[in-house]
């Protein structure tokens, strides 16, 4: 007698299970995360409970996880409309960092406007800046079949390096004392916020543009041909569906919404542009996307919950000394169970007994 | 002839795959020295059983026994070893390596050094004795469809196996090519080799078997003598029902050219000439079928009348007007319909659901499309109309494509292409895979649209269906059209060796 297991494919997923293996798997990754920190010599208890009332147990701390929310929010947004499309865009976190770069000089050329004229000058050219910088992958891919995956990451390195250049030099606020940053935006130039809090309008472009994604997903033409594409690009070619067309725009419209996060960090939070204006908030949207498995009203939650990680895991760094890896390490083994758990939502496994 | 034991057993198997029980308490027993046919529609468990045979599946139930000893198969290595082989209908060969060597693939032995001429001797003593004519230096790649099947044929008997199975195996020959078969099947069986034979061709089993095994829904319905049944009998048995093997269709009454094409030259994926020259023309009202064995050009010829492929040379027509190379969209605008080979890989998209494949060709322009947006109304409206009208089975327009049976998925396919009136439909292989009574329901609707005056092309490697079907056959050989004669009267002999490469002699009928 021997015991066998084997995975049996799902006929139909279970919706039930659909919701409690991701929970589930969150536990599992806590656990994990849990025998790192006891190796390390800390109470796993106390760490997560430190995080969590970090994140979400104060009016500082709730605040500061939607202000985090606000990025990866939209950049995972946009990275989603991408990935339905099976365009692998990478380069979040660059795309980001041009549209910052483009609302920055906006800002910064006319210091005089007023805000209704500045902030919607500013929030374009934040989505154009992002546009443009990923329709260089993408026309790579669309015209000559380069692996936009590769292109798009490598722009990253390209358009971080561009703003340090900036930053360091030609832009550099020559009153700053030698701080790597521009001169401060003018008054009109910074997005409102809500009563003495930091979070801003950003928060309503995240939701706005939830909407709108799900909307043009839904109920419109373009949004059916990027769901014919996704699924079945030969079906598509097959109907007289433009990829080349699709690439360029879908990418536009991934790279724009990053951009827009981009703009609405220096608009919003720092009022200038500085080097370090994200900690990898366009790899982090790439989790995001993935976790809430494309749907956009799912990133919007799925933010809130990671930001509200990457809040709690400064707190560990200022309270406990911990070094900031442990809140990393965090996020890589929730994406990681979760990814794992996957197999069971759409498989089972049967036990037998074999003679 | 039989031995008191049979050489193959199997008692009582049942196999379960999720939401299907594809073998439900399957008793099957061959003897050495028969050529035993296993029969029925698609989805009846065949190819399930012998899976089970050949150690790819495991049975949840049930035993088998080999030559008298009860067994049990882990792998397709045990079966080998138990003198089980399997030739499948995707054959299992190494494209740039020599037939010798795919024979050689996968043995123990020779352990280190090939020694190629001892090999290709057995090899060739091997062809001699069965008929099984292959040069063992030649590449794979080289090689036709046919002795492809041949070299996977000697890997079995090289293996010593005396239980060979065939999957389907005439379905990628020519007429020719299958008496060929069938005559080394004969004398493998007069060695006292046991030979199962997967179809579901009721003439191939008329004429090659000894005895029939008939399977329908996972279940024996019987098994017969050969000598003691008839073809009416076996489909009746086969689909549980009575079955017209003849469809009525009116004469051509005549019409102006729909579709003509001109010289017409393309590539194949691989970048090698496909098309080399191909003219003809269908006409209103007419169906004009296209035979040939597969990877003569037929895949490319449909593709480049559709604008998926581009021409390198040569012109097509539509109705008078040029629609060399414009792009698919602007073909399928002018109501030419395309029922792609690839079902699931082109045709549909399985994860989405019914309406979205139905309203796959006609989402941009109005009712469907209106502005940016689409028209949700107009859409459940006009999706629920071609489900009933198709009758369609599924639980609703909302339901995902992939749950979809064979049948039903060409229904679908059928309805949207049908839904746009086309002036011409390219049909390539619309009845494959699909059982006797899908298969009818398709006939009758391609008959429908030829009533309504549409011009249809028709290809597909099943001459029976071909020649009751269409008006005119063409023939299609490496890329070339062999001839073109008219489908009453035609002879499959004929037909036959158009299909291997001899031209018709008389060329002028091919302007026609």
């Amino acid at each position: 007698m021997k015991l066998t297991l084997r995975l049996e494919r799902r006929l139909t997923p279970s919706r039930a299970l659909g919701f409690l293996i991701p929970v589930f798997s969150i536990v599992l990754a806590l656990c994990f995360g849990a025998v790192l920190l006891a190796a390390v010599g800390k109470n796993p208890g106390v760490v997560y409970q430190k995080m969590f009332s970090g994140a979400f147990g104060s009016r500082f701390g709730l605040t500061e996880t939607v202000v985090k929310a606000i990025p990866l929010m939209l950049s995972g947004l946009g990275v989603a409309v991408a990935f339905r499309m099976l365009l692998w865009n990478i380069g979040a976190e660059g795309q980001l960092q041009i549209g910052a770069f483009a609302a920055a000089g906006v800002a910064l050329a006319f210091p005089q406007a007023p805000a209704v004229v500045i902030i919607p000058a500013m929030m374009l050219a934040g989505f154009l800046g992002g546009a443009l910088w990923a329709s260089i992958p993408a026309a790579l891919k669309a015209k000559l079949q380069v692996n936009e995956i590769i292109t798009s990451l490598m722009l990253n390195y390209v358009a971080i390096y561009w703003v340090e250049y900036l930053v360091y030099g030609p832009w550099r606020n020559p009153k700053g004392y030698g701080f790597p940053g521009t001169a401060p935006f003018s008054p009109a130039a910074e997005l409102p916020r809500l009563g003495t809090s930091r979070v801003h309008l950003g928060l309503l472009f995240g939701l706005v543009a939830a909407l709108c994604l799900y909307f043009i997903l839904r109920r419109t033409k373009w949004g059916y041909e990027i769901r014919v594409i996704g699924e079945n690009p030969t079906a598509a070619r097959y109907a007289g569906i433009s990829l080349t067309r699709n690439i360029l725009m879908v990418m536009a419209l991934s790279g724009g919404l990053a951009g827009l996060a981009g703009m609405s960090e220096v608009s919003g939070i720092i009022h200038a542009l500085q080097r370090g204006i994200s900690p990898g908030y366009g790899y982090t949207a790439i989790i995001v996307a993935w976790l809430a498995k494309l749907n956009p009203w799912a990133i919007v939650v799925v933010s809130f919950l990671f930001a509200g990680l990457l809040v709690g895991g400064d707190q560990l760094q200022i309270s406990m000394g911990l070094p900031a890896a442990m809140s990393n390490i965090l996020q890589g083994a929730v994406l990681f169970f979760i990814l794992g758990g996957e197999i069971l939502v759409r498989n089972r496994i049967s036990l037998t007994w074999e003679k | 002839m039989t031995s008191a034991v049979p050489s193959v057993q199997m008692l009582v198997i049942t196999k379960r795959f999720p939401g299907v029980l594809a073998n439900d308490h399957i008793d099957f027993s061959a003897n050495a020295g028969e050529i035993h046919a296993l029969l029925g529609e698609n989805g009846a468990g065949k190819s399930t059983l012998m899976n089970i045979l050949s150690g790819l599946y495991h049975p949840d139930q049930g035993d088998i026994h080999i030559h008298g000893r009860r067994v049990a198969l882990r792998s397709p290595r045990d079966a080998i070893s138990l003198g089980i082989g399997m030739v499948h209908q995707h054959f299992m060969l190494v494209e740039p390596h020599t037939v010798a060597e795919n024979v050689t693939l996968g043995l123990d032995e020779p352990r280190f050094l090939l020694n190629s001429g001892q090999i290709e001797q057995k090899i060739a003593a091997l062809s001699e004795k069965y008929g099984l004519k292959v040069d063992p230096e030649a590449r794979i790649w080289q090689l036709s469809v046919g002795e492809q099947q041949r070299v996977e044929i000697i890997k079995m008997l090289y293996r010593n196996a005396d239980i060979l199975i065939l999957d389907e195996p005439t379905a990628v020959l020519t007429p020719q090519e299958a008496r060929e078969l069938f005559a080394t099947l004969k004398r493998m069986a007069a060695e006292g080799h046991t030979i199962i034979f997967i179809t579901h061709k009721l003439d191939e089993v008329m004429a090659i078997s000894d005895r029939i095994t008939v399977l329908r829904k996972g279940r024996v319905v019987s098994t017969v003598f050969t000598s003691a049944t008839s073809k009416q009998e076996l489909a009746r048995m086969m689909v549980g029902r009575e079955v017209f093997f003849q469809v009525t269709k009116s004469p051509w009454r005549g019409g102006q050219a729909v579709l003509r094409v001109e010289a017409a030259r393309a590539l194949s994926d691989k970048g090698l000439p496909a098309l080399k020259g191909v003219s003809f023309a269908v006409h209103e009202g007419e169906i004009l079928g296209v035979a040939g064995v597969a990877g003569n050009g037929q895949r490319e010829l449909a593709e480049a009348i559709t604008g998926l492929r581009p021409l390198t040379s040569g012109e097509v027509y539509l109705c008078d007007r040029r629609i060399t190379n414009q792009n698919p969209r602007q073909i399928l605008d002018q109501k030419v319909s395309h029922i792609p080979e690839d079902r699931l890989g082109m045709g549909l998209i399985p994860n989405l659901s019914l309406s979205d494949n139905l309203i796959l060709k006609g989402y941009f322009a109005p009712p469907l499309g209106r502005g940016p947006f689409l028209d949700q109304k107009a859409i459940d409206a006009h999706c629920r109309e071609l489900i009933s009208r198709f009758e369609v089975m599924a639980p609703g327009p909302d339901s995902s494509v992939k749950l979809l049976s064979g049948g039903n998925l060409q229904r679908l396919l059928l309805a949207r292409e049908i839904s746009c009136c086309p002036r011409l439909m390219v049909a390539v292989h619309p009845t494959r895979g699909l059982d006797v009574g899908a298969t009818e329901a398709v006939h009758k609707m391609l008959l429908e649209q030829r009533e309504e005056g549409a011009a249809i092309l028709l290809i597909s490697e099943d001459l029976d269906e071909l020649l009751s079907l269409s008006d005119r056959v063409a023939v299609l050989y490496e890329g070339e059209i062999m001839g073109i004669v008219p489908a009453q009267g035609a002879q499959v002999e004929e037909i036959g060796l158009m299909m291997a490469g001899t031209k018709r002699a008389r060329p002028a009928e091919v302007a026609a």
